[in-house]
């Protein structure tokens, strides 16, 4: 139960040239349609309780894919088995009817979910509760914003455990706090064995939840693995996207740069240095001043320059980022030949453990922090430790936000009422 | 996916189609102030109609009835199966366009659909020929165990209607000029059909041209037993029968053949 199979899958809409295609085909007249292909020999085996989040850019087959292994599209090519009940929530909802009360909808969606009427009964309170929509349950759908839809649909096709969960986008609209309730959900699902499909543009939801990741391009599954490489290497891609000529995007082979590092030969970055009391370093103490070294060497004039950073946790999560020109400097045009080290400078107020540098160099300066072209991007260049630091206030969470601490003791009591 | 695989497949959901069933009527007569009672109202409000405007035009040509209320209970026979064809047709030509919503979000036997209609469809005739019945009965009319001949004529005039509207359904998700073209063909097919005036007064050349409409017999036979109480002229039951049975088996061969294209195009 759970486990998804695709073999050779693969998915082709018709075209037609001309509206009359069709109908000449049906009466016999010969072949009309060119196929167009959206997704090619897919071959994936997902097992029971796996979480696996599937990323790529609008048109990449993603929803597509999604339909052919819920069963309300069919493949033109290949095969695809499920085994057990699925949920699905495709494009925002469950097809909602507009036109019918929340309540109704939510009869429908159960029944058609194969739920005896006793069941929906009893998970009716359980599915309010979950929503939260109050008095707009017995209101039609139409009045609903499409936060309160994906709240109705996600409460009802939760609403019993399934055997494999899918959800495309839907998370996206809610606000935090029913993401909150959502994401528990998922978790406690995963907990008893659901097999999670995850589709999301918010890499951080499918580093939270997923524990394997599908990039797709153009109809392929172009990296199968964990999600911090796969996010990394749809990063670069995306990045990449405006830079100029031909980009090589890593993609982790042997010997290759960590993936999603990519370059061209305008620039190079040469070194990558991290200091701690004017010493390179690979471990430092914890909320401590650190220094990272940049120097980037050029090999064709670059007019307008700018030297970035990133400092990522251990999942790939990005926490933080900047670059020279977010810092409101300029390196100013640079000439072949050139060489610039830029430093920076911060404290560490991190808790302790394991980060990676990622470095890049990126050409002309937009309004707003922004920069317009990508060159060059080192994925994961360095890394350090943080350890412990037993001089500092002890502190938890993601960011040290040093707080001045204050106590005022308002009242004494009285001892002997105590 | 072979016929009866995706017909067994739309009895699994049989709990689905019945509580679809039992909304839509909810819906249908608790959202209004009448009620049910608008189910009776619409078609009972067309007879009155007709039989002011027609009566006295038409009743000289019913043979051997003279009672004033014969022509109203002919149009009733006519019109109330001509309903039942119209609704049918109707909401099955339309019914995957306008579920497109729910086809495309959840994978479910597209042939509860049309069961859906289908069934309130009936729902709804049930009513209204138990009205009918009862009127038949307090103005003497009632053609007693003849009246059981209208179930195997209603049988030809569902399989009919729900063929055609299969067939028209399917097209319909490719070229939405079926829907349109819909409702201008059952304004013309209603008239070149029996039901407000009788086929004597019609000149040769159209009385022959009549013999094409399929309808045209259903809708005799209908008359014939509840105006006349005796049972319908049945071999001429057996063009439509045929076309019912071409109909329907072209409809489920099309829903076959691009059933699947279906969700793809909506």
């Amino acid at each position: 139960m759970g486990h998804i199979r695709a073999t050779h899958l693969g998915k082709a809409y018709k075209r037609y040239p001309h509206r009359w295609g069709r109908a000449a085909e049906w009466l016999g007249l010969g072949c009309h349609h060119t196929p167009h292909w959206v997704l090619h020999d897919i071959n994936l085996d997902i097992a029971p309780g796996e979480a696996v989040g599937i990323i790529g850019l609008n048109g990449a087959g993603k929803s597509t894919l999604l339909k052919l292994i819920t069963g309300t599209s069919r493949p033109t090519c290949g095969q695809v088995e499920v085994g057990g009940r699925v949920s699905a929530l495709l494009e925002l909802g469950i097809g909602f009817h507009p036109e019918f009360t929340g309540r109704q909808n939510v009869w429908n969606a159960a029944r058609l979910a194969g739920l005896e009427p006793a069941q929906i009964q009893a998970c009716m309170p359980d599915i309010q509760a979950f929503a939260d929509i109050g008095d707009y349950l017995d209101q039609p759908v139409r009045t609903y914003s499409s936060g309160m839809q994906v709240r109705l649909a996600f409460a009802v096709a939760t609403a019993t455990r399934p055997d494999v969960l899918v959800v495309d986008e839907a998370l996206a609209v809610g606000d935090v706090f029913f993401q909150q309730k959502c994401f528990e959900r998922i978790q406690a699902f995963r907990e008893q064995g659901t097999t999670l499909l995850f589709v999301s543009h918010a890499m951080s939801t499918v580093y939270t939840l997923c524990d394997r990741a599908l990039l797709l391009e153009g109809g392929h599954v172009t990296c199968d693995d964990e999600p911090r490489r796969v996010i990394d290497l749809y990063n670069a891609r995306l990045a990449s996207q405006g830079a100029q000529g031909e980009l090589q995007v890593a993609t982790g082979g042997e010997g290759d740069a960590p993936v999603g590092s990519y370059g061209n030969d305008q620039a190079r970055i040469t070194g990558v240095e991290i200091l701690h009391n004017e010493q390179p370093v690979h471990a430092l103490p914890a909320d401590s001043e650190v220094t990272v070294r940049i120097t980037a060497a050029f090999q064709a004039p670059v007019a307008d320059p700018h030297v970035g950073l990133q400092v990522r946790d251990r999942r790939g999560e990005i926490l933080y980022m900047t670059h020279t020109h977010g810092q409101g400097l300029r390196i100013g045009p640079v000439s072949a030949g050139a060489v610039v080290q830029v430093d920076y400078r911060f404290r560490a107020s991190l808790i302790p453990g394991d980060y990676t540098l990622t470095v890049g160099i990126a050409d002309q300066a937009m309004p707003g922090g922004h920069v317009r072209r990508s060159l060059v991007r080192r994925q994961d260049a360095a890394g350090f430790t943080l350890t412990r630091n037993l001089d500092a206030p002890h502190w938890d969470g993601l960011c040290n936000l040093a707080p001045t601490c204050r106590i005022q003791r308002i009242n004494e009591g009285s001892p002997a009422s105590g | 996916m072979s016929l009866a695989l995706s017909l067994s497949r739309a009895w699994a959901y049989r709990g689905f189609i019945l509580s679809s069933v039992r909304r839509e009527l909810r819906s249908r007569y608790s959202g209004s102030l009448l009620g049910i009672s608008w189910a009776v109202i619409q078609p009972f409000s067309l007879i009155v109609l007709y039989s002011v405007v027609f009566s006295n035009i038409m009743r000289p040509l019913l043979a051997d009835h003279d009672a004033p209320i014969a022509y109203t209970v002919y149009l009733c026979a006519g019109l109330l199966s001509w309903n039942l064809h119209s609704e049918l047709l109707s909401r099955c030509v339309g019914i995957f366009v306008h579920n497109g919503n729910l086809l495309k979000k959840v994978s479910f036997p597209k042939l509860t659909l049309p069961a859906i209609a289908i069934l309130v469809a009936l729902f709804n005739f049930a009513i209204i020929m138990l009205i009918f019945q009862g009127l038949l009965l307090v103005i003497g009319y009632f053609p007693g165990w003849v009246a059981l001949a209208a179930l195997p004529v209603i049988a030809i005039l569902v399989t009919f209607s729900v063929g055609l509207g299969l067939l028209g359904a399917t097209i319909n998700v490719f070229y939405r000029d079926v829907e349109h073209l819909l409702a201008m063909v059952l304004q013309f097919w209603f008239w070149f059909t029996p039901i407000v005036y009788t086929l004597r007064i019609l000149p040769d050349w159209v009385a022959d041209l009549l013999v094409f409409n399929p309808m045209v017999p259903i809708v005799v036979a209908m008359q014939d037993i509840f105006l006349d109480a005796r049972q319908p002229h049945w071999p001429s039951l057996l063009y439509p029968l045929g076309l019912a049975v071409l109909f329907l088996g072209l409809g489920l061969l099309a829903y076959r053949r691009l059933g699947d294209d279906i969700v793809d195009e909506l």
